[in-house]
């Protein structure tokens, strides 16, 4: 028992002093904790608090180092490989910080990850001027192997075929796979000690387990996860905490829970680095100290900013190809906030308004990814301030609580975009995606890639006729997703079998219980010019047209069909099957370390790289053009207004995409109707959607002209924030061709 | 391509085949045969619809369904949709299949504290149709409204505006000469429309448009502004800034705009006219 290691009494009376007792205290459950001990809020947003005269200083301070780096691309590094303890304490103003820690010894200097491949490590280094430092380059390719060699010792000439091609592509196997979240909660609640004695209590009882090799690498993951957990002590030290005993009050609460995190992003440089759900249980702390009479109102929210002026400056070296996937830098240090409980009260509290409140307090921004579980049943002043804050700037996205909850419980989070996961009790296998319309191009060209001629597919019978039939097409594309989803398991297997063994995340794991629930996350991109070629198909007349090669790489499209995007069931349907048909495809294989399949439609910013690589489609769609993000409409296509495309995305069905469903919406400020009523309408329109099944939405509330402007004039809105599918980014940060792809969305002149 | 007759209100659409010929064939500003005749009732009533746009936070309250109906008497020099003047400008939609339409929505727009409006064209010309259509939508829960000039609210009988929830009376001008300037027609069934929805209790919003040089003498508005003010169920007055999105309109269907160089109303001008009618105890929009 771990707490027989410890004498509880005296917890009772100081770090857990007056917190309602439970089963809490003898085994790691921080759920339960909450549910004992939080206070609901029903109120609005009259009782915050604006920035302090520090917390404007200390965000000044930052100003000059983030407009170089807007500059140079990257700011400094360090060519020290990094871990939990590769650099010493780091500070942007000493003696003013509340929170304390950065990823390396100064603010914005980014460190190198090489475990993970050394080759993108060199590359990113070169590509923003530096050289590498051969000595550590002769250590990650002579004596250590990374990750990204792992894999392709282990790739099948299939898999790099389909890689290349750009038929799957994205996979994290030079990169880390991130998607992963620590309960970072733990460190606050039970100290780092209680920990690791907990660790050492799962270690030892697989003692008697005979050492397959299942066993044998849990019980070193787990020597693994104890010696972060030491490293996480020394980490904290450094800056003069001793974190071995649990948080005593909110600033400790919040510090120890930060140091967590920190000590996850200086191991890992994960494609998503989320703080998990943090409000409900920090709000405890907060809660006790201003009943005790020791913190004030304005200094909760300034603990608060500090933590999220962290937040925002956590930084990755990445390179080139990566921001091509993943544009803007970001991170996701994605933070949930809202939600309702099983029981049935709402854990919004007072923390969660604080947490939005750091957008006026500190101006808009990407970072954190702030997500809001909505639900119609959350309290309404909590709903207007998130409304009011995603017209002021843009800067929230918004998830489903109710389709949530039954699925993952009450103390969900998000990695990423919109990944659910249980906190501490699950985690993800993440995959990237596969691009969807140049499978339906292969099923009409008998594997063959319709750019290079290439054969990438299995040779099957390409279709003959001229003018498309659609029942000739599905049978085409079923055989052609099957070899899809088997090339594409195959290789996530590979990666996540390399990641585990060379580029283990032992910190985030070692805030994980030992038995975790992993899904291997698949993923499509495309799907709304996958469906309305079909449509096409089914309702206009599709005429293929082939080149010299033989190969169908053109189309005339006579008359009419529906798109996607306007609630058509005829069209909608088509976009349900597709999913569906996926999945169940997916299913077919298994998968490494016995993962659930799970999929997403999302594609991040790299809708722009996989239309790229796309010839002509049947929908009208050019070579080349950019796929519409996520699950949205393809562009233009939705032309009955918001809530038409709002119904066709919600009819995706979550149960067989349930690594989330990514719809970015853009309205103009004057599409919610007259000033005073714009909140209503936004609170109203969120309740339609969630309440008809829809999973998830980006709000921007936005004129077009203001991003033209911003392209002409970066200078002038450094922190014009925009969210993209599913995260947020400084516009002025985009590729000049990413901040076109997002102007020539649709912009909806009314709901 | 995708169907094409969607989309916002603004956006141009003359391709269906009556907007083509009238527009060539015949006077363009005269009421053609079959415009404001009723359709002999029957089991699936047809009516024509120029578009439908879902999620309008501008005709009526809440978030709604807005169908543009086609045909109208009135000829007003700022209409910013003359390409539903003639009832054949718009295309065939029955009942049940417009209601198939709008179900799809009706606990969305429950939801949005909205409902449907029926908008134009004129939706009083196609009298059978619009009560068909909003009887249904009373079955649904749904909240209606009509957005009209009432130029033939005589068409309506008290019974019928018992499914009208919420009216939205354009009243273009309160000087008769004014009036008929501006639309060609008299502007006397309007007022006799608004006086029997003001004595049945019937809730309006009543909406004037603000046009420089047309219909933004001190006078006139007063004018308005009494009418309002003497009507018992006006729960809001909407000044609605003249605009030129509707122009390119005009020049597709090759009329004579006379409006052209007719600029937005400026601020002052805006709140001058606001205040008069607020200065009558009206809420004013």
């Amino acid at each position: 028992m771990a707490a027989a290691a410890f004498d509880l009494s005296g917890l009772n009376e100081s770090a857990w002093r007056s917190f309602v007792p439970g089963a809490w205290q003898e085994r790691v459950n921080v759920r339960e904790f909450i549910q004992r001990n939080y206070t609901p809020y029903e109120g609005d947003a009259s009782f915050l608090s604006g920035a302090t005269d520090r917390t404007r200083g200390m965000w000044e301070t930052l100003q000059p180092l983030l407009a170089q780096e807007r500059e140079k691309g990257i700011l400094d590094v360090s060519q020290v490989p990094s871990g939990i303890l590769a650099h010493d304490a780091g500070y942007i103003d000493k003696d003013n910080e509340i929170i304390v820690g950065l990823q390396t010894d100064a603010p914005l200097k980014r460190a190198i990850m090489p475990f993970g491949g050394w080759r993108v490590v060199a590359a990113s280094l070169e590509s923003y001027g530096h050289t590498p430092d051969p000595a550590v380059g002769e250590i990650f390719t002579k004596y250590r192997k990374t990750h990204n060699d792992g894999v392709f010792d282990a790739y099948t000439s299939d898999i790099r075929k389909a890689r290349s091609s750009g038929v799957v592509t994205g996979l994290p196997d030079a990169y880390g796979r991130g998607r992963i979240i620590g309960d970072y909660r733990r460190v606050a609640l039970y100290g780092v000690d209680f920990l690791i004695t907990d660790k050492q209590r799962e270690k030892r009882e697989l003692d008697d387990r005979h050492s397959t090799e299942e066993v044998i690498r849990l019980r070193e993951e787990l020597a693994e996860q104890i010696r972060s957990l030491k490293e996480l002590k020394e980490m904290a030290t450094r800056y003069g905490y001793d974190i071995s005993g649990p948080a005593a009050n909110a600033r400790e609460a919040v510090q120890w829970t930060y140091f967590g995190y920190l000590a996850a992003i200086k191991q890992q440089n994960g494609a998503a680095m989320s703080a998990g759900r943090l409000s409900t249980f920090l709000d405890i702390y907060f809660e006790r100290d201003l009943r005790e009479g020791t913190l004030t109102e304005s200094q909760a929210q300034e603990i608060i900013d500090d933590l999220v002026i962290k937040w925002r400056i956590v930084r990755f070296l990445r390179a080139p190809e990566y921001n091509q996937l993943f544009s803007g830098d970001p991170v996701w240090v994605t933070e949930v906030l809202g939600g309702n409980g099983e029981d049935g009260r709402t854990l919004v509290t007072k923390t969660a308004f604080r947490m939005l409140n750091t957008l006026y307090n500190l101006g808009p921004a990407p970072e954190p990814n702030l997500t809001v579980f909505w639900s119609p049943r959350l309290p309404d002043g909590f709903k207007r301030f998130a409304i009011k804050a995603s017209i002021d700037t843009s800067s929230i996205q918004y998830e489903s609580d109710d389709l949530m909850r039954p699925k993952w419980g009450d103390d969900c989070a998000i990695a990423c975009c919109v990944s659910a996961m249980r906190v501490g009790k699950q985690m993800q296998f993440f995959g990237a995606r596969v691009n969807l319309p140049k499978t339906m191009l292969y099923a009409l060209n008998g594997g063959r890639d319709e750019v290079t001629g290439d054969q990438v597919g299995p040779n099957l019978a390409p279709i003959t006729g001229d003018v498309l039939k659609y029942e000739e097409v599905m049978e085409r594309l079923d055989p052609m997703m099957d070899w899809l989803a088997k090339t594409y398991v195959n290789a996530l297997n590979i990666i996540h079998y390399m990641h585990d063994k060379y580029a283990y995340e032992s910190i985030e794991m070692a805030l994980h219980d030992r038995d975790v629930l992993r899904t291997l996350a698949c993923g499509i991109a495309g799907l709304s010019h996958a469906a309305d070629s079909l449509s096409a198909i089914k309702y206009a007349k599709v005429t293929a047209i082939r080149d010299e090669r033989g190969l169908i790489t053109d189309f005339k499209i006579d008359g009419t069909f529906p798109c996607f995007g306007n609630n058509d069931d005829r069209v909608d349907n088509i976009a349900k099957m597709l999913v569906s048909m996926m999945m169940n495809k997916i299913r077919m294989f298994p998968s490494y370390r016995g993962s659930t399949h799970t999929q997403s439609v999302l594609t991040i910013t790299s809708n722009v790289v996989y239309g790229k690589a796309t010839g002509n489609t049947p929908d009208g769609r050019k070579m080349g053009e950019p796929f519409a993000p996520g699950a949205n409409p393809a562009n233009g296509k939705d032309t009955h207004g918001a809530l038409a495309a709002l119904m066709s995305v919600a009819k995706i069905p979550y149960d067989d995409a349930e690594d989330g469903i990514s719809l970015t919406l853009s309205v103009v400020p004057s599409a919610l109707g007259q000033e005073e009523d714009r909140i209503t309408r936004g609170v109203d329109a969120l309740d339609a959607y969630f309440s008809s099944g829809g999973f998830h939405v980006n709000i921007n509330v936005l004129n077009r002209e203001t991003l033209k402007d911003a392209m002409e004039h970066p200078e002038k809105y450094p922190q014009l924030t925009v969210r993209v599918s599913g995260y947020a980014v400084n516009f002025v940060r985009l590729t000049r061709e990413q901040q076109m792809d997002v102007i020539s969305r649709t912009f909806h002149g009314s709901m | 391509m995708s169907e094409p007759r969607v989309g916002s209100r603004y956006e141009l659409n003359v391709d269906s085949e009556g907007a083509k010929e009238s527009a060539v064939a015949h006077d363009y500003f005269s009421v053609h045969p079959g415009d404001v005749e009723d359709i002999p009732d029957q089991d699936d009533l047809v009516g024509y619809v120029h578009s439908y746009e879902v999620g309008s936070t501008v005709d009526g309250p809440g978030i709604r369904f807005v169908a543009f109906l086609t045909g109208c008497l009135l000829r007003c020099q700022y209409c910013h949709n003359p390409d539903t003047w003639h009832k054949r400008n718009g295309y065939p939609v029955t009942v049940s299949r417009a209601m198939s339409e709008i179900s799809k929505y009706a606990h969305v727009l429950k939801a949005c504290r909205g409902g449907i409006t029926l908008s134009g064209g004129e939706p009083m010309v196609q009298r059978p149709f619009v009560l068909r259509i909003f009887r249904r939508c009373k079955e649904l829960g749904l909240h209606t409204c009509m957005d009209t000039a009432g130029r033939l609210g005589d068409r309506f009988t008290d019974q019928d505006l018992m499914d009208i929830d919420l009216h939205l009376l354009d009243i273009k001008s309160g000087d008769p000469d004014i009036y008929e300037k501006v639309t060609r027609q008299p502007l006397q069934p309007t007022l006799d429309y608004a006086y029997r929805l003001s004595a049945l209790g019937r809730p309006m919003w009543i909406r004037f448009v603000l046009v420089p040089g047309l219909t933004d003498g001190y006078d006139n508005v007063e004018r308005v502004a009494d009418i309002c003010a003497s009507l018992s169920s006006v729960e809001r007055v909407e000044v609605l800034r003249f605009h030129q999105m509707g122009s390119d309109k005009w020049e597709s269907l090759g009329l004579d705009y006379t409006l052209k160089d007719c600029e937005a109303p400026d601020v002052a001008l805006s709140e001058r006219v606001r205040g008069q009618f607020r200065s009558r105890g009206l809420t004013v929009y």
